[in-house]
């Protein structure tokens, strides 16, 4: 397991969410799930951040904001989509002002479904994008050593 | 101990000590508040991981004051620990943030601008304590060096406690613990964004916080030097203070700059100036 | 030694050319030859002063004594017409009064002929010497491209460019003059001549602001004058009249010296614009920065705290001295804390210059040996690294416009070579490892030794002093190097002899942190041991390596520079996710368009400069009134 597994930093933002994403994910650094126990901490800042967590779907106004803080994160670096809204757009798919899941905008690797998404399931996500994080690292390394 | 051997084992030793510091205290803030906490290696953790980041900054130079903050922490750090002439030890130290605020403004980010202007803040608030700590261990030991100091028989801090209790009090400053955790915060969601440290990333970022170490080693050595050759006594009040300053992080919410720089100000005047100066009258 | 005369007559030679030369390339041609020839003639004033003990040196013209009296008298005459012509009666009553005096001085001297010898020159003249000369004269050359641009600049103001050169060589004439008197009088002649230049050069923009700054020169420049005249009655009604000399003073001990010392050191206060005179130095920027420059690092002031220095072993341990001690530990905290709330780059280096001066006089009031190691140490760094900043800071001046920090803002990307010379500057000002920290390592280590417990209280002083001092020197810093977005690299309309003079002093600041070890051994340490007969190790050689460390440490890291701007990917600042165009423009709410615009922190709710300067000129003024009550109470026992 390399550094990177075991201290993921996170970075939260709500795209257009009915907050109830929100709260679960909150929820998940509160004494009952403590995800500080396996290193995961909530930087609120994309220049610290490994994880990129959004919750909600991405509106027309906000689209470039997301972009924005995901270019602003240091590779490697994974996206992980909380909720249905952010996979996919859910209820307010067809809204006037909703451009969809956050796919639409940045890749997307991780999917959490659930309406709103169990803390658990959260959990589960990360863990799932921490493997990829590692591939991503591992490519990155050959990738900077194959044009060396 | 011969002062190369010291500063070579200072060097090497300081992160070792300093991680298991920074991870027990991060188990203790976690416990306080019914947590389970991270595993007692995690800010090792964290620097591996933050130097296998790729790099991203606005401008390159960012990375270059900070490269010289962290080696102006370890020269003050080593100067200290081979017990070299304190004056000269807080002046480096002194350099060494300065290094910090400069690579704070260099990005002209608003985050890290007055998080680069609250670094200064708390900068010019602790200086005159730590300079009154120097001459207060001056008058005991009657000598500037550190490695006279440790060689004290009996206990400085029965004729400074009022320099003790002023370094207490900044202590918070140092160690960046609220309230006084202006410039940047370990914990997210501040006004600042990260303050002072917002710009940074990867590398940059790994720098700041092995210097954090680094720097913290070097503070609660000073509260060594208030206990002499009595190497007992001091390992408790280190842990003891350590274990304050973390009830005090947990327990209390940031206050103002005005606060903090009167505040420290009033302290360094009553207990430390207060103390040395009674002390140069008898 | 004929070199003494030749340095005082030499440039008062240039001077008189300078007068009366009205062509540009003529002007320029004398000032520089003759800026190097004094340049020259004063480093080896100092090498003489290395290799001998003091020389003293009688002038072979009889009644000389009587040239200098009529020279006094045609000062005092020529203060008398310009106060009287701009209705400004005070200065009148005083130089009337300093007038009155001097004759009765004169009066005293003649009827008992004292046989001292007119000049001298030790180790302290020889530093001082080198640091007017070398200095002074790199400042003159400076000024020839910086007045073009001047005139160039404010076409209303009357050029008068061949007497205000002539007034800056006759300034270094009467510098030279003040520090290699023996004999008191001149001295105080020469003395005379500096405050009269200072205030002709104050009043050049001939601005009504100017006028009335260089009139507020005047009055605080002769209040403390006022006191050298009383001095000499004191020392001629009491004691022997050889005490008239300046050597012969200070080796008769406090008993006999400690009355005129101490009134002397008032003039010497005043000189050195602390707190109460403090404000003349303030009101004395209107004036072109070169003046600047001149007046505030290298002569005026410094000769206020030579005479301070000359008399600091008499001072040693005193009353009188600790007081002298105590207004220049308020003078460092009270003038560091206004310059906080400054903007005007001009009006921060004013009160860090009257802060640093303020340390020199702290230094010199506890008179110990220590101490005054400490305060020559800070005489020659602070010369260099501070004329160096009033000149890059003139030079910024002429090509932004203006004379505000806010304005300098990445000023690194514009400007280069001039900001890393600032840089250097600002850096030899306050931080480790340059000049300032052997002078502040040294000053604390004088302070807690020394009259407790008034040494302790100079260490408190000192030491929320350096805090503050550290906070404004390195928001200034920062606004340099802190890049919005890369402007246009634009160094090419300086002029060529304003860059090399900046590139000379930022290696001379540079230079002196690694030489000081030598000049301490060989120059100051020697002039100690005079003074003294035993000194202790000052500074031990461990932490002479130490120092070096660091400076070694500060001057190759810059070499990691590249290595660094190249690994790195660029991305925009962060603004809580919204855009940042390459323009430093971001939307806002509700898609307005907004500049961002960051400036620094003066803190004046807590360091109001009315309010500081207000407290400490009452601080200043109860002290020199003790002082001159302790005087008068000494004199009457």
């Amino acid at each position: 397991m390399s550094y990177l597994q075991k201290s993921p930093w996170i970075i939260h933002y709500d795209a257009s969410s009915c907050n109830g994403c929100d709260i679960e994910v909150l929820a998940c650094l509160t004494p009952l799930y403590d995800v500080e126990r396996f290193g995961i901490l909530n930087t609120g800042n994309p220049k610290h951040a490994d994880i990129f967590v959004i919750t909600g779907g991405v509106n027309e106004i906000n689209r470039e904001v997301v972009k924005n803080i995901y270019e602003q994160m240091p590779h490697p670096k994974v996206v992980v989509a909380v909720g249905i809204c952010a996979c996919s757009g859910g209820v307010f798919k067809e809204c006037y002002n909703i451009s969809g899941g956050v796919a639409t905008v940045i890749p997307v690797d991780v999917y959490v479904p659930g309406c709103a998404a169990r803390p658990e399931s959260i959990i589960d996500g990360i863990v799932q994008a921490l493997k990829i994080l590692e591939q991503k690292r591992i490519a990155l390394k050959t990738t900077v050593e194959g044009t060396a | 101990m011969n002062p190369f051997l010291a500063a070579a084992l200072f060097i090497i030793l300081a992160p070792v000590v300093g991680v298991l510091i920074t991870g027990l205290d991060r188990i203790l803030t976690a416990r306080m508040q019914g947590r389970v906490g991270p595993p007692v290696l995690q800010p090792w953790y964290d620097i591996r991981k933050l130097f296998q980041k790729k790099q991203v900054a606005v401008w390159g130079a960012q990375s270059f004051f900070i490269f010289c903050y962290l080696i102006f922490i370890i020269f003050t750090g080593a100067l200290f620990f081979a017990g070299g002439d304190i004056l000269l030890v807080i002046f480096a130290f002194t350099l060494g943030h300065v290094f910090l605020v400069l690579g704070a403004y260099v990005s002209y980010s608003p985050y890290a601008h007055i998080g680069a202007e609250r670094e200064l803040i708390q900068l010019m608030a602790v200086e005159p304590m730590i300079i009154i700590v120097a001459i207060g261990l001056y008058q005991v030991n009657d000598s500037f060096l550190v490695g006279d100091m440790i060689n004290h028989p009996g206990l400085p801090i029965l004729l400074l406690p009022g320099v003790f209790l002023g370094f207490i009090y900044i202590l918070t400053f140092k160690l960046r613990k609220s309230p006084f955790d202006l410039a940047t915060s370990h914990h997210a969601h501040q006004e600042l964004v990260k303050g002072s440290t917002t710009e940074f990333s990867g590398f940059t970022l790994g720098m700041i916080e092995l210097a954090h170490i680094y720097e913290l080693v070097v503070m609660l050595g000073f509260i060594w030097l208030f206990f002499g050759n009595n190497l007992f006594l001091s390992a408790v009040a280190i842990v003891v203070i350590m274990v304050l300053e973390i009830l005090v992080d947990n327990c209390t919410s940031r206050v103002r700059w005005q606060d903090a720089i009167t505040s420290a100000w009033f302290v360094t005047l009553v207990a430390g100036a207060g103390n040395i100066f009674a002390l140069s009258i008898m | 030694m004929e070199l003494l005369i030749f340095l005082i007559l030499f440039p008062l030679l240039i001077a008189g050319l300078l007068a009366v030369i009205q062509a540009e390339h003529v002007r320029r041609a004398v000032v520089i030859s003759g800026a190097v020839l004094v340049g020259i003639a004063s480093l080896v004033a100092l090498a003489f002063s290395v290799t001998s003990q003091a020389v003293f040196y009688s002038v072979p013209v009889n009644n000389i004594g009587i040239l200098v009296f009529i020279g006094d008298i045609l000062i005092s005459g020529y203060i008398i017409f310009v106060s009287l012509k701009a209705r400004q009666y005070v200065v009148t009553g005083i130089t009337v009064i300093q007038l009155i005096l001097l004759c009765a001085v004169e009066y005293l001297a003649l009827t008992n002929h004292a046989h001292i010898p007119e000049l001298f020159s030790d180790q302290l003249s020889g530093i001082m010497s080198a640091i007017i000369g070398v200095i002074g004269g790199l400042i003159c050359v400076y000024a020839l491209g910086y007045m073009r641009e001047y005139h160039a600049e404010h076409p209303d103001r009357p050029d008068t460019r061949p007497r205000f050169f002539g007034i800056m060589f006759l300034f270094l004439s009467a510098m030279f003059g003040i520090i290699f008197s023996n004999n008191l009088l001149w001295l105080f002649f020469f003395w005379e001549i500096t405050t009269l230049c200072s205030y002709l050069l104050i009043r050049y923009p001939n601005t009504d602001e100017a006028i009335k700054n260089a009139f507020r020169a005047l009055l605080f420049n002769l209040i403390g004058g006022a006191c050298i005249p009383i001095a000499f009655l004191v020392i001629l009604l009491t004691g022997e009249s050889e005490l008239i000399g300046l050597h012969e003073l200070v080796s008769a001990g406090p008993g006999l010296a400690l009355i005129p010392a101490g009134l002397i050191a008032v003039a010497g206060l005043a000189k050195s614009a602390q707190f109460p005179f403090s404000s003349w130095l303030v009101g004395a920027m209107v004036a072109p920065t070169p003046v600047s420059a001149l007046l505030h690092s290298s002569t005026m002031v410094k000769a206020g705290v030579y005479i301070i220095a000359r008399f600091a072993p008499v001072f040693e341990g005193e009353l009188i001295g600790i007081l002298i001690a105590l207004i220049g530990g308020i003078t460092f905290l009270a003038a560091s804390a206004i310059a906080i709330s400054q903007s005007n780059a001009k009006k921060v280096l004013a009160y860090s210059t009257i802060a640093n001066l303020g340390l020199i006089v702290a230094c010199c009031g506890v008179g110990t040996a220590e101490g005054l190691w400490a305060a020559i140490l800070l005489i020659i760094f602070h010369a260099i690294a501070k004329s160096l900043l009033f000149l890059s800071v003139g030079t910024v001046e002429h090509q932004i416009h203006s004379r505000n920090i806010e304005d300098m803002s990445g000023l690194v990307t514009k400007m280069p070579r001039i900001t890393m010379m600032i840089l250097i500057g600002i850096a030899g000002m306050f931080l480790a490892p340059f000049g300032m920290l052997i002078s502040k390592w040294a000053s604390l280590h004088a302070f807690v030794e020394s009259v407790p417990p008034f040494g302790i209280l100079l260490v408190i002083i000192i030491a929320y002093g350096s805090g503050i001092t550290a906070f404004f020197w390195a928001k200034w810093m920062g606004k340099l190097i802190a890049v919005g977005e890369p402007q246009q690299k634009d160094e090419s309309h300086i002029p060529g002899s304003e860059k090399s003079i900046l590139y000379i002093l930022s290696a001379l600041t540079i230079v002196v942190c690694f030489g000081f070890p030598v000049i301490s051994w060989y120059l100051i340490e020697p002039w100690l041991l005079t003074m003294y007969q035993s000194v202790t190790e000052l500074i031990s050689l461990s932490n002479i390596e130490i120092m070096f460390m660091m400076l070694f440490l500060v001057l190759i890291m810059p070499f990691s520079l590249a290595r660094f701007t190249r690994s790195a990917t660029r991305v925009p600042r962060y603004l809580c996710g919204i855009p940042e165009s390459e323009t430093m423009v971001f939307t806002g709410s509700c898609g307005i368009k907004r500049e961002i615009e960051l400036s620094n922190y003066y803190l004046d709710t807590i360091f109001c400069e009315k309010r500081i300067s207000r407290i400490s000129v009452g601080i200043g003024i109860f002290l020199i009134v003790l002082i001159l009550n302790i005087i008068i109470v000494g004199g009457g026992l």
